[in-house]
């Protein structure tokens, strides 16, 4: 889960970013550092050796250049923010000869509702993807707010009920990488990670579908047995019934879950609440 | 009758808070007992609790932060230990107990312990500083003190009395709405800041007052000591940014009490807003903690390097450009929600602006080193320590400023890392150094030497192996608020991290060593001059401890700096044989407002949390009540007559001549 | 301490106190010295209106954010009476006005004019609240209750907040004339006084605010 060990072009060049300002900045800080021991040690008061400027408190040319130091180092750093935010925005679509692949992704209490619409899917705490496809994703949540997380594909977003999130990612090699939900939703927010398998093209293609004439069948009802909060749950595949579920989800037309309502003190009790598990 | 509270809200079926609360409770009990057996209860009452002197209300704020440092410190042992035991298991506390405590521990160091530091520094200091008898306000500054110590309570009862917040130190909707906590752990955390967010408020105003209205002639304002420039500052921002906390958690008490839909998913409710008004509120309230630590540096900087700060109007305009700045930056806090390229470059861009002034403070305090003469006592050496650790942490952040940066580290262990960083090496190392340097100030000898400079490097070294592994966690994807994992190349690091801990718990039991040591030998490590670090500003020209009106005569300043120039100017022994015009003093009288008006607090808020709404009433009188007596007073001031004041000044200042011209041989 | 003695806080206090300071910059040698209470009170309560006034900002601010989220339900629009809004506002005006003239025979020490002033402005404000009382009701029994969307929460809130401002304003109020009936107008009273003055008068601002935003904007469409 390595960031540093990016997968894919998102990943690769947020790493690129990352280094190159973490370099621009430490040549600043670490003569800065140098200097602080520098100045402390040599003007020890038991230093008779150096000098001594009792009422030296201004220099203009020492503070154009402290002020100038800073400044030029934001200007520089400010044009790769700007230019590294619009290259890399989670919403811009990824070049390249692939067509992409529409994913979409839900977070329920705990664990992760994932959609292909167009291959008829549904998985839940699995991904499948294939290698050098563009991936886009459109995120949501049935419940309260979570961030869908690959690191080693690059940058995460978060995921809000009544909302749609766009993401887009690409993996470039074959192998298995792990996800989580990297914002805090509640008692089983640790159990939230997933597998991603990346597998070559024609190898997702046979997965899709056989995955497509799954047993389980993503319904209305069985949507609302997934729904109810419950942890550490196991991967499961699914064959999907109705293409607008996650629209069903975003709209609010399947209204949002309630969450777990038992092990908590001065719980008002009402009727008809679901205790979870 | 008593709405939801019941005898089930006890924990009794839970070990840790149950031992964790008895050991409480009966260390509260034997201090009562003591206090009481040995009579000192009137003292307590008339000289601390209804205290309006702001140098008692100053050291009672900085009581609060140490003791409560001891309750977050031992939630992040907990948290420390959970992590370095729950691979590939549970470790020992269960989701639901660990939840509570990393959002006590959050809300607790922030709210309850590096605000009160800086309050209590700030309010025992700058009156002195500003050569002048209290702040704008006394009885506020009571009030305002003890509204925050029911703030403190209440978070500390929900250990015994209910469940704390489980949902982080700020409360995110969905989350928190009642939907999906529907205990009253939230509802604990809402009221208890509202209530000590009236009193942070009280002292905003108290001291954006004093440091504007009420200081000694001849200060103008570029003759402040810059620990009241950025006092100043500081309380700028409290009355600008903690109004939009209040509004904000009064918008989810209302989701929960009310079913109103600010926050909730369903009818409209907008939890984007919720993020962005609380970080309104939230990026501000940082740079409330960290610009007093950036004060106490400059003064304690010049002052042990024998020259005065470098570069102060600098300094002055860099600290208000930090003020202005701090409000234009909140989008930082959630790059990842999606706003979109422009508006994440833009907040980028702001937020890298900041980094400017800071950047050339820290070369200023470099350049006040540069031509002085360097003495390495602890407060120096907190300071150091300060400044190396800072412009790292300082740099991760303008690391994660950069919004592709912010997508792979948003909420992980790296960000974690880099605010402990700014928060403890800036923060809580100045408060240290504001603590170790004014201590003599406050009670008339030094601390402990040698055992401060352990206590620093305990602190120091612990810091580092506490958190560096954290950054290197976070580039390994780990994200924040685990309970347990199962990725191996995450444990090691995470050992390593609690042993960190375990460093700083040696260093803040050798800071209790330190106080203990200290008031054993405070003959021998007696301060009898006042100025024990042959200091540069006002404060150090009065006795150590200060006379109740600090000031007999309040001074005439014509300068920066204006002790040392009394000092080391004013040589001509004929003029000390003056006998200065001394005129009678007010001294505000003491008043219980403070502490009656909290306890009714207290009750509200915790009738409020179990809807004991009868409760909630009488508590509300109550505190009415309290606030029409105060102003029914007919007997608001002591005056102290001319003679009087003449008689204990030139005592003083025989006292101190003499010590003075013993010790004027050696220097 | 020996020989302390404590005054009551009129009269001979002035001949007694310390360093009396110009306080204001306007020296041309800098700083005078401490500010005198006057001041310095009236300053502080101006601090704490602006914050109380960013409290607002953050209600004003919410609320344009959830204008348009009536969740099917009533827009403002649909459920706002203008007309009632316009007496509220010359009711809350007219307080001020009143206020004002309470504020004066202070200054002059008129003890009947200070609580005929202080008492019309009294009955101004609780009829300002009996009608926003009013409306209130109105629109929960019609079905548009806070809790039937976030505008009519924001709604509901904003306005709310000013109302109970309001209320505190004319505790406050009743409190004074209290105060001065007992106490007559000592120095302290005095400046109490102007901090209510500047309270109730904060409070006819944010109220411009309140119709322009609220009612005004939230009835076109």
């Amino acid at each position: 889960m390595n960031i540093l060990d990016p997968q894919g072009p998102i990943g690769i060049a947020e790493k690129t970013i990352l280094i190159d300002s973490l370099a621009i900045m430490l040549a600043i800080v670490l003569p800065t550092i140098v200097a602080i021991f520098a100045f402390a040690f040599w003007f020890r008061a038991s230093n008779a050796k150096a000098f001594y400027w009792p009422t030296w408190e201004y220099s203009g040319r020492i503070e154009l250049v402290v002020w100038a130091i800073p400044t030029l180092t934001v200007i520089l750093l400010g044009g790769v923010a700007w230019i590294g935010a619009h290259e890399l925005d989670p919403a811009k679509a990824i070049e390249g000869p692939e067509e992409p692949l529409r994913i979409q992704a839900v977070s329920l209490d705990w664990k992760w509702l994932f959609i292909y619409p167009d291959q008829k899917v549904a998985s839940i705490n699995t991904l499948t993807v294939p290698a050098g496809v563009p991936l886009q994703f459109e995120l949501t949540s049935a419940s309260v707010m979570n961030a869908f997380f690959i690191p080693q594909f690059g940058s995460m977003i978060y995921t809000m009920n009544g909302m749609t999130s766009r993401l887009n990612l690409q993996a470039d090699t074959p192998g298995t990488f792990r996800g989580l939900s990297a914002h805090f939703s509640g008692d089983g927010f640790a159990d939230m990670h997933f597998d991603v398998h990346v597998v070559p093209s024609e190898q997702f293609s046979k997965w899709a579908q056989d995955a497509s004439n799954a047993d389980k069948a993503l319904d209305a009802r069985s949507y609302d047995q997934i729904a109810s909060p419950s942890m550490k749950s196991e991967p499961a595949i699914y064959r999907l019934v109705d293409p607008d579920l996650f629209k069903s989800i975003v709209t609010q037309k399947l209204p949002p879950t309630k969450g777990m309502q038992a092990g908590v003190i001065g719980a008002a009790p009402k009727a008809g609440v679901a205790d979870a598990r | 009758m008593l709405g939801k509270l019941s005898w089930s809200a006890i924990p009794f079926d839970q070990p840790i808070p149950m031992i964790a609360s008895g050991v409480v409770a009966l260390a509260i009990l034997a201090i009562l007992a003591w206090v009481v057996v040995r009579g000192h209860l009137p003292y307590l009452w008339r000289e601390w609790i209804t205290s309006v002197d702001h140098k008692r209300i100053g050291v009672m704020y900085t009581l609060l932060a140490m003791v409560m440092l001891l309750r977050g410190f031992a939630d992040a042992i907990m948290m420390r230990l959970q992590q370095s035991l729950a691979f590939q298991g549970q470790g020992f506390l269960p989701p639901e107990h660990y939840n509570q405590i990393f959002s006590a521990h959050g809300t607790i160091m922030i709210f309850f312990v590096a605000m009160p530091f800086m309050i209590g520094l700030m309010n025992f200091v700058v009156p002195l500083q500003l050569g002048v008898r209290d702040v704008a306000f006394p009885t506020l500054n009571s009030v305002g003190f003890w509204l925050t110590c029911t703030g403190a309570l209440l978070v500390n009862i929900s250990l015994v009395v209910g469940e704390f917040a489980r949902t982080g130190w700020l409360p995110y909707p969905p989350l928190s709405e009642l939907a999906y906590s529907p205990g009253v752990g939230v509802d604990y955390y809402l009221w208890s800041l509202e209530i000590a967010g009236v009193g942070t408020l009280v002292a905003g105003i108290n001291l954006v007052t004093t440091v504007l209205k009420v200081r000694t002639k001849g200060m103008s304002y570029l003759r402040m000591p810059m620990f009241c420039w950025t006092t100043l500052a500081t309380n700028l921002l409290i009355v600008a940014a903690f109004p939009i906390l209040t509004a904000t958690l009064a918008m989810l008490l209302l989701d929960r009490y009310l079913g109103f839909h600010f926050f909730t998913n369903e009818a409209g409710g907008n939890v984007m807003m919720f993020m962005n008004l609380i970080w309104a509120w939230g990026h501000p309230e940082v740079y409330i903690l960290v610009l007093p630590a950036f004060g106490i540096f400059s003064e304690v900087i010049s002052t042990f390097s024998g020259k005065p700060l470098f570069g102060y109007r600098s300094m002055v305009a860099a600290t208000m450009a930090i003020c202005i700045l701090s409000f234009m930056v909140w989008l930082h806090h959630f790059f990842t929600m999606g706003a979109g390229a422009d508006v994440n470059a833009i907040f980028g861009i702001a937020t890298m602006i900041i980094a400017v002034p800071t950047g050339v403070k820290v070369f200023n305090w470099l350049f006040t080193m540069y031509g002085g003469k360097v003495r390495f006592q602890t407060p120096l050496l907190w300071s150091i320590g300060f400044m190396v650790t800072f412009i790292i942490g300082g740099m991760t952040g303008v690391l994660m400023a950069v919004p592709p940066v912010a997508f792979v580290l948003h909420n992980s262990l790296f960000l974690v890392a880099h605010f402990h960083n700014v928060i403890i090496g800036g923060v809580l190392f100045g408060a240290f150094a504001g603590y170790t340097y004014w201590f003599p100030k406050a009670f008339g000898f030094k601390l402990h030497e040698g055992l401060g400079r352990a206590a620093f490097w305990c602190w120091l070294v612990g810091f580092y192996v506490a958190f560096m592994p954290l950054y290197v966690l976070g580039l390994l994807g780990m994200t924040r608020r685990m309970q347990h994992y199962d990725v191996p190349q995450w444990h090691p690091w995470l050992i390593v991290a609690a042993c960190g801990a375990g460093l700083i718990f040696c260093g803040i039991m050798l800071q209790i060593a330190q106080l203990v040591v200290s008031i054993r030998q405070r003959e021998k490590l007696r301060d009898e001059t006042g100025d024990p670090w042959d200091g540069r500003s006002l404060e150090w020209a009065t006795a150590s401890p200060p006379l109740a009106f600090n000031f007999a005569i309040l001074p005439d300043v014509s300068g920066g700096d204006a002790y040392w120039a009394l000092k080391y100017r004013d040589t001509e022994p004929s003029k000390s044989d003056e006998k200065p015009d001394y005129e009678a003093i007010e001294i505000p009288r003491n008043s219980a407002t403070g502490f009656v008006c909290a306890f009714f607090a207290t009750l509200m808020g915790f009738a409020l949390i179990w809807h004991i709404w009868w409760l909630v009433a009488a508590g509300a009188v109550g505190a009415f009540a309290t606030f029409v007596v105060f102003a029914w007073r007919d007997h608001v001031e002591d005056i102290i007559p001319a003679d009087e004041v003449a008689r204990i000044d030139l005592g003083n200042q025989a006292r101190r001549r003499a010590v003075l011209g013993a010790g004027a041989a050696a220097r | 301490m020996s020989a302390v003695t404590f005054t009551s806080a009129q009269g001979d206090a002035q001949a007694l106190r310390g360093l009396d300071g110009g306080g204001g910059s306007g020296s041309s040698r800098g700083w005078g010295g401490p500010a005198p209470k006057r001041i310095v009170t009236g300053y502080g309560f101006w601090i704490f209106i602006l914050s109380d006034m960013i409290m607002f900002a953050a209600f004003f601010a919410t609320y344009a954010v959830l204008l348009g989220q009536t969740a099917g339900g009533p827009s403002g629009h649909d459920l706002f009476n203008l007309r009632n809004v316009a007496i509220e506002t010359a009711l809350l005006l007219a307080s001020s006005f009143t206020c004002g003239l309470a504020s004066i025979a202070a200054d002059v020490r008129n003890k009947i004019w200070f609580q005929v002033a202080m008492a019309v402005t009294c009955a101004l404000g609780l009829g300002f609240l009996a009608i926003e009382g009013r409306e209130f009701a109105d629109l929960v029994a019609r079905g548009a209750g806070p809790t039937r969307s976030a505008f009519l929460s924001a709604f509901f809130t904003l306005v709310g907040c000013h109302g109970l401002h309001v209320s505190a304003g004319i505790l406050w109020l009743l409190t004074m004339m209290a105060q001065v009936f007992a106490k007559g107008f000592r120095e302290d009273i005095q400046r109490r006084i102007l901090c209510f003055a500047l309270f109730w008068h904060a409070l006819d601002i944010i109220w411009i605010a309140v119709f322009t935003v609220v009612y005004l904007l939230g009835s076109a469409k």
